[in-house]
């Protein structure tokens, strides 16, 4: 179904850019800020034990590219932080992980993806198994207009990881109590997921993500559609599941970014720009682009 | 300066208000328009038609005369079913109004009361054995011709048309005597069909469109949702399935006669059905619908969020999955409204059901979908189309049981739409 690209690995960490003086960091309108497909990512995409290895990944929606040329790598039990401005691809780029991206008729994939060492769009990959370990939370919470119950063990149901009710409870419980929402919620289980806050539904879409027990999170704006307060549980949970599984999110907000993650990629019209430590990259960015980014000059 | 578009936007104030005035007086008068038309067709309906759910009645001392029913034995059937009823029903005539003399004054005599009241009796005695040979005092069911008279009594000008004056003499010292009335008509609602308009009942219409109606439901539901949950979710998106979209929208447009004649040409023709049965005329019904059902349920698929499909993707679930535990559950008030709204349509339906010879006149009352039958429009039809002047309040009131149910069948639509819709 989707042609595996050859693995092309002309892309090296820390390479000075050729392509833009630093002194313009921002293109002027009308004007390319670098050729469509000479570019190169700056800092560290790349790591020794990856869990994810991007290579050469471009996403088209019909003639229009969203994602051009990406490479990175995510660590096992890492959280890696997504930025960049609006429709930079950074969002298309994590659907790409789960191949949620599948059920978008004109979108197409080349390059390679892969999870612990498995293409993941071979067409041996089936994406039933893939997305129960490649968990997603979405930007508007989402739950099923069902019970809190229910919505949790929809995903063990389907994937028959229980056959007794006792064990289903015990599933349900630890995903709620592991999501923060356990005490909340104990008294009422058989009320519609829907009924709860936006914050409360938040962590309930996350306990369902981990109640079929995913190695990987991937987080598209979980705290986009939130209240500061909401917000502050949510990334407060993330610190404590980055302790079980890899963690990659989406977020517009870049202290979000400076406060969960380990490792922050800056995304610009489709194009990975830099790669690097968190506090690296908010403290002294290797690219001016990322420099203009976080210091607020456009975004 | 400053001053100046303010005072222009002011003096442009009168003139927007007056148009918005304006705007919503035309709103106004078309929904008064469309109200007062339903209206008139109602006090249309309901004036001629309140008639016919009361039926006028003779008071007659009826003489169980063994000689003249020619029955020995009131517990042999045969005996019960052969019996004489018209001759005891002519004794007690002649013994109320013995004044009568001459064969045509005692046949127009005879001709007071219904033919069905012989039958009435026939029953009467069938369930009472111990009648026979005894005098009892009975309301007898009147022809249609003194029901329509009577009734006109009521009016300024009553209709003696049809009554003689040795008639209207008659039923005048009836009413005097208090011995002819109008009682509830459950005979309208309990019998089939009938060339005597005082005997014409609209149970068999409406067992034939209620057979008719499953049969239609039965087959074009699912099959309509299964088409609207391929097209929606599986199918390819390309020239072959804009093909079939357009035209399955083309065949909701289709006048509905055309699908009679398929329906005659193929499956009475083909697959040589028998006509009048209420399985072709569900078949022929079901290729109506279907456009009908798989459009609003393609609606109704479409309508549910995109977030709830993604959240289940999200975990892993199969697209049959997904399709089966939130989409469908999600669309089904849509979609059964829709099929409700169909099945209205189908039931109000008369033309296709003619072409395969639904029209018919069928007295008895269809037990299968093979009994040969026909519905409560081509019913209607039938009796706007019959002489006697008892049946133009009988089609009014048939027309009122159409209503009633297709009320029925909307409220239910808006109940389950209301009762199955989850928020989220």
């Amino acid at each position: 179904m989707h042609d595996i690209l050859e693995h092309k690995s002309r892309v090296s960490p820390k390479v000075d850019l050729p392509f833009m003086a630093p002194t313009h960091p921002i293109a002027e309108p009308g004007q390319r800020p670098f050729a469509a497909d000479d570019y190169q990512t700056v800092g560290s995409p790349f790591v020794d034990k990856a869990k994810f290895a991007m290579r050469d990944v471009n996403v088209f929606y019909g003639e229009k590219q969203a994602v051009v040329n990406v490479s990175l790598d995510i660590a096992e039990n890492e959280v890696i932080a997504m930025i960049g401005p609006s429709g930079c691809g950074k969002s298309t780029f994590l659907r790409c992980l789960n191949r949620m991206n599948d059920t978008i008729e004109a979108c197409r994939v080349s390059g390679s993806i892969q999870l612990d060492g498995q293409e993941i769009y071979s067409s041996k990959m089936d994406v039933v198994p893939l997305r129960a370990r490649v968990g997603m939370v979405f930007q508007k919470p989402n739950p099923f207009p069902k019970s809190i119950y229910e919505n949790v063990a929809y995903g063990p149901k389907i994937h028959g990881l229980v056959n007794r009710r006792v064990d289903l409870d015990e599933i349900v419980e630890t995903s709620l109590r592991r999501a923060g929402l356990w005490d909340e919620v104990k008294d009422r289980l058989d009320a519609p997921g829907t009924s709860l806050s936006g914050g409360q539904q938040q962590r309930l879409c996350i306990a369902r993500t981990i109640a079929v027990s995913p190695e990987v999170i991937l987080m598209d704006e979980p705290c986009s559609a939130l209240d500061p307060i909401a917000t502050a549980k949510i990334e407060e949970l993330i610190a404590e599941l980055s302790e079980n599984y890899t963690i990659a999110i989406v977020t517009h907000s870049m202290q979000q970014a400076a406060r969960v993650s380990h490792r922050t990629a800056y995304f610009h019209l489709g194009k990975l720009i830099e790669v690097n430590d968190t506090q690296k990259v908010f403290t002294t960015p290797d690219h001016p682009l990322t420099e203009a980014y976080i210091t607020g000059r456009f975004g | 300066m400053n001053r100046k578009p303010m005072e222009l936007v002011q003096k442009s104030l009168a003139r927007r208000y007056r148009a918005e005035r304006r705007f919503r007086f035309f709103g106004v008068v078309s929904v008064i328009i469309g109200v007062l038309a339903l209206l008139v067709l109602f006090f249309e309906i309901f004036s001629s038609g309140l008639g016919a759910f009361r039926q006028t009645h003779i008071q007659l001392s009826v003489n169980f005369d063994p000689e003249i029913l020619e029955i020995t034995d009131a517990h042999d059937a045969t005996q019960i079913r052969s019996g004489n009823y018209e001759g005891i029903l002519r004794k007690a005539l002649a013994q109320r109004f013995p004044q009568v003399s001459g064969r045509a004054a005692k046949r127009e005599l005879n001709g007071l009361i219904s033919i069905a009241a012989a039958y009435d009796l026939r029953a009467e005695l069938a369930d009472n054995p111990e009648l026979l040979g005894q005098q009892k005092t009975y309301w007898v069911l009147a022809d249609d011709d003194v029901d329509t008279y009577y009734k006109s009594l009521q009016g300024d000008k009553p209709f003696t048309a049809r009554t003689s004056e040795a008639r209207q003499a008659q039923i005048a010292e009836l009413i005097n005597q208090g011995e002819i009335r109008t009682q509830f008509n459950w005979r309208f609602f309990t019998s089939g069909d009938s060339s005597e308009p005082e005997m014409a009942g609209i149970l068999g219409a409406v067992a034939g469109s209620l057979l008719t109606l499953l049969v239609t439901f039965v087959l074009s539901f699912p099959i309509g949702v299964a088409a609207a949950v391929y097209l929606e979710e599986y199918a390819p998106k390309n020239r072959f399935t804009d093909f079939i979209e357009v035209n399955i929208a083309n065949l909701a447009a289709v006048p509905s006669i055309i699908f009679g004649l398929l329906g005659l040409a193929i499956f009475i023709g083909f697959f040589g059905m028998p006509r009048s049965i209420p399985l072709v005329g569900g078949l022929v019904l079901t290729l109506m619908t279907l456009p009908t059902i798989i459009i609003s349920s393609r609606n109704a698929i479409k309508a549910v969020p995109p977030s709830i499909r993604d959240a289940a993707f999200g975990i892993g679930a199969s697209k049959m999955q997904v399709i089966l535990h939130h989409v469908l559950p999600l669309a089904m008030p849509g979609m059964l409204t829709g099929a409700i709204i169909g099945m209205a349509q189908a039931l109000g339906e008369t033309a296709p059901l003619l072409m395969i010879g639904m029209v018919a006149f069928i007295m008895d009352i269809p037990n299968s979908i093979s009994d040969s039958a026909t519905v409560l429009p081509v019913q209607i039809f039938l009796w706007s189309d019959s002489p006697e002047r008892a049946f133009v309040e009988r089609t009014s009131a048939a027309i009122m049981v159409l209503l009633v149910f297709l009320v029925c069948m909307n409220t239910l639509a808006v109940w389950l739409r209301k009762r199955l819709e989850r928020r989220w």
